[in-house]
């Protein structure tokens, strides 16, 4: 391999160093509030040392691992959607004129809460999480218009992933062809490796950017045997996936079947929170939120996250077109599953599991599509059988 | 790569800006419905396709999508007929003449009135529907020549809420165009039909084989107007239908437009029979 490295765990931190003295604000992983999420990072003792994870249907736990890995957990609680799609974006304020309201961009006056704005280096990136970031590019910058604030954020980004080692019982990026060993869409790719020998991480880049980097770092070239090590390490990950979703002719399932009774009985056990969308890193739908001052005279426009599973999302004048909660449900599925196919050439899906963890009612993504599946496949088969 | 995004960011950060537009008239057509005729506070007037459609914004109340009802051979005043129904719309109607209103778009795909060229064209609408036709018809009949029979089928609910009367008659006197209205509910000295917009197509005088039909109205009015079109032999991809749905954006972004595959903004809202039928019978879809 061309230019891999082997970096010990000061390399890494002479990287952020490097990376901050060239203005990115660096973003990683670090425990915060009983459970992994991206934050500033100026050193690597905020990584979580020695923290590994437990996930299942509803089920999120953090647990010590014995060992010194600093990416030893599967995914954490949000992908890198909220770094380069923020919940809250301002679009423009206004202020009423003489010829009515004065609309000021945004550009000009960065709002204070976006002081570690732009650009941004997120280390420990997973493959599925760069799946999805593939996927936000092609349906926020790929079409007719573009976000303009994710494309800015987005166009001076550095990406350092990680192989995921240890994966949890709700990881299904392998069915998804999405991982766990990063393959595109990265500066530099690490591998960790603490099994055998020093704490160390073998280092490849995915991009001229990131092979200079590693040339700053005046690390040693990656032996063959560490990276015979690094690659089984990913092939081990791969067979140790908590879960599978069988995407064969999956949009045909999901277009025929808009009235089985399996929604129903989804629709039983969701709650119509909308915890699946927030954490899902390639749900991309949004609102407008108007905030005005009393007088009406000033007045701000936020794009803001938004939800299929909520009522207004759907309103119009009359009522919501989707009032059930069995609509909500197929509408989410639907699209993450099927219509992306047809909008955006791939499936919604990158197999991250953060959907199944963080639903509070355990309802499971792949369990419900081979629900699905079975029953549509079932009748198939009767059908046949009939004379 | 730089230069890309900064071209797609300037009209990306255009979409999402509203341009400034003056009152300059507030026609009031029904008891409920409001016509603006607005006029841009400086740059050129909106050029638009008919059936377009725009994000109007009444500035600190909110921002709703509204259809262009005026003539899309350009140069006039801006047109939207409004139903005053909601708080948006309330504070749209409102609004005195020389106050300033927001405007993005316009949006989507349109009529495509063109389509209907050499042959017969059949427009039916239903209530508030006759305003996102109101700027095909004023194409066809700037082109009369250009098509054969022309029909409107028209259903309000009452008299009272007959919209564009005297565009129906100037229509109808001066343009060959074959209007006949019904209404759900008459008075007694109502002399005109009563029933439904649908049961006016089966003896309707147009030549299936030649015709291209543009409808806009209630979701299930539209279902039932096309399926009745069909019946006639109207091919399902010349029945052209105008969907709605929530819209935030106007651009494809924020999704809530989603009609399975579709984004209305975009895809729509203007689309055939034949691309809609299998969507339209599936409920809250």
């Amino acid at each position: 391999m061309t230019g891999a490295h082997t970096l010990a765990l000061d390399d890494l931190q002479e990287l952020i160093d490097i990376l901050s003295s060239r203005g990115y604000s660096v973003l990683g992983p670090t425990v915060v509030d009983g459970a992994i999420d991206i934050r500033p990072l100026t050193s690597v003792s905020q990584l979580p040392h020695g923290w590994g994870d437990e996930q299942d249907g509803a089920h999120y736990r953090l647990r010590r691992r014995g060992d010194d890995a600093v990416f030893g957990f599967a995914c954490g609680a949000q992908s890198a959607k909220p770094v380069f799609f923020p919940a809250d974006e301002l679009l423009w304020r206004s202020r009423s004129g003489p010829d009515g309201p004065q609309i000021d961009r945004p550009d000009d006056d960065r709002p204070d809460d976006d002081r570690y704005g732009p650009p941004y280096a997120v280390l420990g990136l997973r493959s599925c999480d760069l799946a999805a970031i593939r996927i936000h590019d092609r349906v926020l910058t790929g079409r007719a218009v573009a976000d303009a604030h994710y494309a800015t954020r987005r166009t001076d980004s550095v990406i350092i992933a990680v192989t995921c080692t240890d994966p949890a019982g709700t990881c299904f990026c392998v069915s998804m062809d999405t991982g766990p060993v990063p393959s595109e869409g990265f500066d530099i790719a690490l591998t960790e490796l603490y099994a055998d020998g020093p704490h160390r991480f073998v280092a490849r880049p995915g991009s001229p950017r990131g092979a200079e980097l590693l040339e700053r770092l005046a690390a040693r070239d990656a032996t063959d045997e560490d990276l015979a090590h690094a690659a089984s390490v990913g092939e081990q990950a791969a067979q140790r996936m908590g879960r599978r979703l069988d995407d064969t002719n999956l949009k045909n399932i999901l277009y025929d079947n808009a009235e089985s009774a399996v929604w129903d009985d989804v629709a039983d056990r969701c709650l119509s929170c909308g915890n699946c969308t927030l954490v899902c890193p390639t749900c991309f739908c949004t609102s407008i939120t108007d905030v005005s001052d009393l007088a009406g005279a000033t007045s701000e426009r936020h794009r803001v996250w938004d939800s299929c599973f909520s009522a207004d999302y759907s309103y119009i004048h009359g009522g919501a077109v989707r009032e059930s909660t069995r609509s909500r449900y197929r509408q989410w599925m639907t699209h993450k599953l099927a219509a992306w196919k047809d909008q955006f050439g791939t499936s919604g899906c990158v197999g991250c599991g953060r959907c199944i963890t963080w639903c509070p009612a355990a309802i499971d993504i792949t369990a419900e599509a081979g629900e699905l599946r079975r029953v549509a496949e079932h009748r198939e088969e009767r059908r046949a059988r009939q004379p | 790569m730089t230069e890309v995004l900064s071209a797609e960011r300037s009209q990306a950060v255009d979409a999402m800006l509203p341009r400034s537009f003056r009152v300059e008239r507030t026609r009031r057509d029904t008891r409920d419905t409001f016509t603006l005729e607005l006029a841009p506070v400086g740059g050129d007037p909106l050029r638009f396709a008919a059936g377009q459609f725009t994000m109007l914004l009444a500035a600190g109340v909110g921002e709703v999508p509204i259809s262009i009802s005026g003539d899309p051979s350009g140069g006039g005043l801006l047109e939207h007929t409004i139903r005053n129904v909601g708080s948006v719309t309330r504070a749209l109607v409102a609004t005195p003449r020389g106050g300033v209103l927001g405007v993005r778009g316009p949006f989507g795909t349109g009529w495509e009135v063109e389509r209907g060229e050499g042959g017969d064209v059949v427009l039916v609408a239903g209530g508030i529907g006759l305003a996102p036709l109101r700027p095909a018809l004023l194409q066809v009949v700037r082109n009369r020549e250009r098509y054969n029979r022309v029909l409107l089928l028209y259903g309000a609910r009452t008299p009272e809420d007959i919209l564009f009367a005297p565009d129906l008659e100037r229509w109808e006197r001066d343009h060959d165009v074959e209007v006949a209205v019904t209404v759900d509910n008459g008075p007694h000295d109502w002399r005109g039909r009563v029933g439904l917009v649908t049961r006016l197509v089966p003896r309707a005088g147009f030549d299936p084989s030649r015709t291209t039909a543009y409808v806009c109205g209630p979701e299930v009015m539209m279902r039932s107007t096309a399926l009745a079109l069909r019946d006639r032999g109207v091919r399902a991809d010349r029945i052209r239908l105008s969907m709605e749905r929530n819209m935030k954006c106007g651009v494809g972004l924020c999704g809530h437009c989603q009609l399975r595959e579709l984004f209305l903004c975009v895809d729509g809202p203007v689309l055939g029979f034949d691309r809609l039928e299998p969507l339209m019978s599936r409920w809250e879809l």
